[in-house]
């Protein structure tokens, strides 16, 4: 069995399961967030049973609208308190989360083997740490809060095995466009994305959830990467759950639907041009675009290693006239590093705002949003029509370096072209 | 289970950004919802779909977030149910949990025109187009699903099961 197959058929009790198999499996642990959860609530209370089923493994983070833009948003926020309240779950509230994808495993949620749903699509991120990690819907969220268990399809997997390494300033999230543009948008609809090869095994967590959380962008039910040393090295000290992570090998063996296999060395800056993920071309190949907007954050590329390599750009250097650039750190914990490494003032200085760690722009919600005809280029995961606020804007989606060069210039531009 | 209506035509990738735009995403009630269903690529879909309709998509029909309220929106606007080549598996899962019907179905696509009539068959995956006379197989449902359907949801379904327990 592959490591996907592994977890599921632990989940479910089952000692082999395989592609096609429908399995009743337990969850681990189960996050809402404030676009999901209050829908969650309401279907829960229909069931008519009063308690979770299990109130440590139900987490509600507050994350897409925070601090509440809107007397509706502050209201949904409020039943959602009040709920963990009476169910007494955990919430992160204002100023001690963020966006959940980086809070769930920071705050020691996730955990190597553990199954893991969230209602939000980009659940699969946890992935990167050889859990298997799944996005569902509200309703689905209420009956799992009920009865612990949730029926899946055991997927068929597609194996993206990738070698070399990195050219200066092309990173983990070039490599998840360029397989997104291989691939496409339905490339790995309904199946598993495992992410093996040297260049994976020599990748930080933080890039590993990169990749990841762009699985869903190619349809694939979860991304995963089995768990090692790096793993238990982010994991220790914020889960006692992460050391048994040995079992989680995929056979010699183990079945795949395919291999395939990518080579990095000459991999140059990607960009997912509008308004498809897999609209994706080497950078050089784009043309020249103006932008009016430069975003980097969100749970694609919002870690400390993202805003490192963007202050490295732009240190000392200005942020072009007529260009908003904005920086949104995924964490409270993310913020306060990069508060510790001058990060912060680096970006304060070249221009740029720096805002408290919410989804923000990401998805169009608050803070940043497009005007018809503007551009933006956006280290986020969808560049989708009206994603990012008018229908008549245009997103290009790219790397935290690529998107840092961007807002110096003005105009899409290749890292590697800026002198650091 | 059977239904039968007029096909509003849709092409690949339809993302749940487009069916149900973020920035009405704090709408709770989902007839709030249904006023702005696909507005992204048709701002009159709502007012069309009234009497009710069959959408019919083609790859990946339901990519993008798990937002809940991109089904709910299409069903109170008006859908009987949607039928695609495939769906984004987030999508399908939460079309069924609240109740709305889809069937993947390959060939669906140049198989049906916008305004043509529809009827579909969920237990025998069979669907119908009335006006070219024209059948096609769809992917039967499994029967635990058609249960959660012809519950009207899974809510509904579940509180049946743990009311049985
Ligand atoms: S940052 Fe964007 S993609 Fe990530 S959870 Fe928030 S809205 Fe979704």
């Amino acid at each position: 069995m592959n490591i996907t197959e592994k977890i599921l058929a632990k989940a479910s009790g089952k000692s082999r399961v395989q592609p096609g198999d429908i399995v009743d499996a337990n969850v681990d642990v189960i996050m809402v967030h404030d676009l999901t959860g209050p829908l969650a609530i309401e279907a829960f209370k229909k069931i008519g049973v009063k308690k979770v089923w299990d109130n440590k493994k139900v987490v509600t983070i507050l994350d897409h609208q925070i601090p509440a833009e809107s007397v509706k948003m502050a209201e949904l926020h409020k039943m959602l308190r009040k709920f963990a309240k009476e169910q007494n779950i955990r919430l992160y509230d204002v100023g001690e989360g963020g966006i959940c994808h980086q809070v769930m495993p920071e705050k020691g949620y996730v955990s190597p083997g553990a199954l893991i749903v969230g209602a939000d699509s980009h659940t699969c991120t946890y992935g990167a740490f050889g859990a298997f990690a799944t996005g569902i819907g509200s309703t689905e969220a209420a009956a799992v809060f009920a009865t612990g268990k949730i029926w899946l399809k055991v997927p068929e997997t597609i194996r993206f095995n990738v070698e070399g390494q990195f050219q200066k300033y092309v990173t983990p999230k070039d490599l998840i466009l360029h397989i997104i543009g291989k691939v496409g948008v339905d490339g790995a609809i309904y199946k598993s994305a495992e992410f093996t090869g040297s260049t994976i095994r020599n990748m930080s967590i933080a890039g590993r959830m990169t990749v990841c959380n762009m699985a869903v962008e190619m349809g694939a039910k979860n991304g995963i990467v089995e768990p090692d040393d790096t793993t238990a090295s982010f994991l220790k000290g914020r889960t006692t759950k992460a050391a048994d992570y040995k079992w989680l090998k995929s056979d010699v063996d183990a079945k795949y639907e395919k291999t395939v296999d990518i080579d990095i060395e000459d991999l140059e800056p990607q960009v997912a041009c509008p308004s498809s993920v897999d609209n994706v071309k080497p950078i050089s190949k784009v043309g020249n675009v103006e932008v009016n907007q430069a975003f980097i954050g969100s749970c694609t590329n919002g870690r400390i290693e993202d805003l490192r390599i963007a202050a490295q750009i732009m240190k000392g250097k200005k942020v072009k006239q007529g260009v908003r650039a904005l920086v949104i750190p995924a964490s409270q914990e993310v913020y306060a590093q990069a508060l510790k490494e001058g990060l912060v003032e680096v970006f304060t200085e070249a221009g740029a705002l720096v805002c408290g760690a919410t989804c923000g722009p990401c998805l169009g919600g608050h803070i940043g949003l497009l005007a018809s005809g503007e551009v933006c280029i956006s280290t986020s995961n969808r560049n989708f029509i009206g994603r990012m606020g008018s229908p008549e804007a245009s997103v290009y989606l790219a790397s935290p370096a690529t998107v840092a060069a961007s807002a110096l210039t003005g105009k899409l531009t290749d890292p590697q072209e800026v002198e650091a | 289970m059977q239904v039968k209506g007029k096909v509003i035509k849709f092409g690949n990738n339809i993302d749940t950004d487009v069916i149900l735009p973020g920035k009405w995403l704090s709408l709770i009630d989902p007839k709030d919802l249904a006023k702005h269903a696909l507005e992204g690529l048709d701002a009159s879909f709502p007012e069309k779909a009234q009497k009710g309709v069959i959408v019919v998509g083609g790859k990946n029909f339901g990519c993008g977030s798990s937002r809940e309220q991109a089904p709910l929106a299409l069903k109170y606007a008006g859908v009987e149910c949607v039928l695609a080549e495939s769906f984004a598996r987030i999508f399908f899962r939460n079309s069924i949990n609240i109740g709305l019907p889809v069937i993947e179905c390959k060939g669906i696509s140049a198989a049906v025109n916008d305004g043509d009539e529809v009827i579909v068959d969920f237990e025998a995956g069979k669907i119908t187009n009335l006006t070219t006379n024209q059948s096609l197989q769809g992917t039967k449902l499994p029967p635990f699903i058609m249960e959660i359907l012809t519950d009207g949801g899974l809510i509904e379904n579940l509180r049946k099961r743990l009311n049985k327990k």
